[in-house]
């Protein structure tokens, strides 16, 4: 106590382990680019060890060079754009009919009890075992991939975008109806404002979902896209293609989900003052 | 003459799980225009029902209220609510939020460059008021919690209320700042007299703000009895160390505590006394 109190800055040791203590950014940077860094060199370590058969394990360098020679031949840019058309097109649709699907479940009673235990029912029911039927009922074209990510990523994202809404203080709400709000002005003023930060997180997170499903889609019904080259190189026993298709997917992942973050910090400063 | 706010054999049920809680029964109850009232009681004992019954965002059971003659269906903009937490707009600044009802359609209606002057003018003179010029652009969530019940007084002010409804405004707020907010609050009566229904915990709050206080008992909810405040209605804090002050103070206190049905068990805080210090009692 007394050292802290005399030197002002009191070091690491004491200062990392606070509970939801805070640190400074570059600490920040560091440490996540370490986190991401030391399992890149275990796996180098590793893949040069001599221990693991190639066939099971390539190093990353040649990873590397596949993804070189995959864009350079095999047109993996190509790869890329179909798939991340397939997740957002997927992603938005699911979006546009979640959320006044949602507002209404989050606002009216009747209409939770009507929609949400349905929607708990369909949740649960695996998006990969509809591949069959949307095949059946959509087709193997652009649509059914698109209807499996929508079938994966619909639901879930109506029940949590209820809750967004739910959570949105009632005092909120009563104060604009003392003001003179009408129903309209409530949900287009108070209740969406309100239950912006917590839908943009929700989406954030819904889009990590719609990735996997893409992933499921193009498995088993396609024939282009990130998904597919990982199967297709599986059949090859070209495992650095698999590693590379595993770590594009990856990567796209971050970024979106940091796009999304970023878009959250910009979109809503008030909640990063403190 | 007839009263502002005209509250008639009300009762309301709340039914929990089967079982129902009487939070108001039969109460009646007349507020004249220009007062300020204040509610006090045990926990529990309808306060906030009753107030935001007034408010029509409570629907009663039986009975009626009615605002200057006209029965109470639901809130409405002549009657601005207070809350005690919660419900500044976080996404909206200071002055954005003090103008929230310039934006719904019910102020838009004939509208004028000169009802936007007046409505700048107002906004200006609630934050000049309310000492909230250094902070007007600055969020809800970087301002203190007594800056923000300022802030939530302003916007329910914007509207030029007839009816203030306060619920434990001040409640979560330490002493001090409750001092600077009880005066500020009256400076506002002063100016703008509105009638008030302020709900409180603080016996001493209640007296030093309210023309009446208004007494209520838990199980059933009901209005016990009501109280004239002695003091001039130019309140000053040295009041509260008048005599009138001190025993309507004791009088209110010990009605609250035979009301409650809650009693301190001083045979049980001896016996534990007792127990925690065996050598005391050898
Ligand atoms: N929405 C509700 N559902 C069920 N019971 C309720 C509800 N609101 C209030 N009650 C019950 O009604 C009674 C009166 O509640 P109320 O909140 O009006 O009391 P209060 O005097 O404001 O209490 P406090 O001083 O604790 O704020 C209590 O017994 C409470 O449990
Ligand atoms: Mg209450």
């Amino acid at each position: 106590m007394a050292a802290q109190c005399d030197s002002g800055i009191p070091n690491p040791r004491q200062r990392w382990w606070v509970i939801r203590g805070q640190i400074g950014r570059r600490e920040y940077l560091v440490l996540a680019l370490l986190g991401l860094l030391a399992p890149l060199a275990a796996w180098w370590g590793l893949a040069h060890s001599g221990w693991v058969d190639k066939v099971f394990m390539p190093a990353p360098e040649e990873v590397v060079t596949r993804i070189y020679g995959w864009f350079a031949e095999d047109d993996l840019l190509g790869d890329i754009w179909i798939s991340v058309y397939r997740v957002t097109a997927g992603f938005a649709i699911s979006a546009v009919l979640a959320l006044p699907l949602a507002l209404l479940i989050g606002t009216y009673r009747p209409l939770q009890a009507l929609f949400e235990p349905l929607t708990d029912f369909i949740r649960y029911m695996p998006a990969v075992a509809f591949i069959p039927l949307v095949m059946l009922w959509v087709g193997i074209e652009e649509s059914a991939k698109i209807a499996i990510i929508f079938i994966g990523t619909f639901f879930q994202m109506v029940l949590m975008m209820a809750e967004d809404i739910r959570r949105v203080p009632m005092a909120q709400i009563e104060a604009a109806q003392t003001m003179g709000a009408t129903r309209g002005e409530l949900t287009r003023l108070v209740i969406l404002p309100s239950a912006k930060p917590a839908l943009l997180d929700t989406l954030r997170v819904t889009m990590g979902w719609a990735w996997t499903y893409l992933v499921v889609a193009e498995l088993v019904a396609a024939n282009s896209g990130l998904g597919f080259a990982i199967l297709k190189a599986q059949r090859f026993l070209q495992t650095d293609k698999i590693f590379a298709g595993i770590l594009l997917i990856g990567l796209f992942g971050l970024l979106m989900d940091q796009s999304f973050r970023w878009l959250h910090r910009k979109r809503f400063p008030w909640l990063y003052f403190k | 003459m007839t009263a502002k706010i005209e509250i008639r054999r009300a009762n309301k049920l709340f039914d929990t799980g089967g079982r129902h809680i009487a939070a108001l029964e039969n109460v009646d109850l007349d507020i004249r225009a220009n007062q300020f009232v204040t509610l006090v009681g045990a926990s529990g004992c309808g306060k906030s029902t009753l107030l935001r019954s007034i408010g029509g965002l409570e629907d009663l059971s039986s009975g009626e209220i009615r605002v200057d003659g006209r029965p109470v269906s639901g809130p409405g903009a002549e009657r601005a609510m207070v809350f005690q937490h919660y419900s500044l707009y976080p996404w909206l600044t200071v002055r954005e939020n003090i103008r929230f009802c310039r934006s719904l359609k019910i102020k838009r209606e004939e509208i004028t460059s000169a009802d936007v002057e007046i409505a700048s003018g107002r906004t200006d003179a609630l934050i000049g008021l309310m000492g909230l010029a250094p902070v007007e652009n600055a969020y809800p969530n970087q301002l203190s919690g007594g800056m923000q019940q300022r802030v939530a007084i302003a916007r329910a002010l914007m509207n030029r209320p007839d009816i203030l409804l306060m619920d434990e405004p001040f409640g979560a707020l330490d002493a001090q700042t409750r001092e600077v907010m009880h005066d500020l609050i009256l400076h506002v009566f002063a100016l703008e007299r509105p009638t008030i229904v302020f709900v409180t915990h603080d016996v001493e709050e209640a007296i030093y703000l309210g023309d009446r206080v208004v007494l209520m008992a838990p199980r059933p909810g009901r209005i016990d009895s009501i109280y004239e405040v002695p003091l001039p209605p130019e309140r000053e804090q040295d009041m509260k160390l008048s005599p009138e002050f001190t025993e309507l103070k004791r009088e209110i206190l010990s009605r609250i505590r035979a009301t409650s049905g809650m009693q301190t068990d001083r045979g049980m805080l001896d016996k534990l006394t007792a127990t925690a210090q065996p050598g005391a009692a050898a």
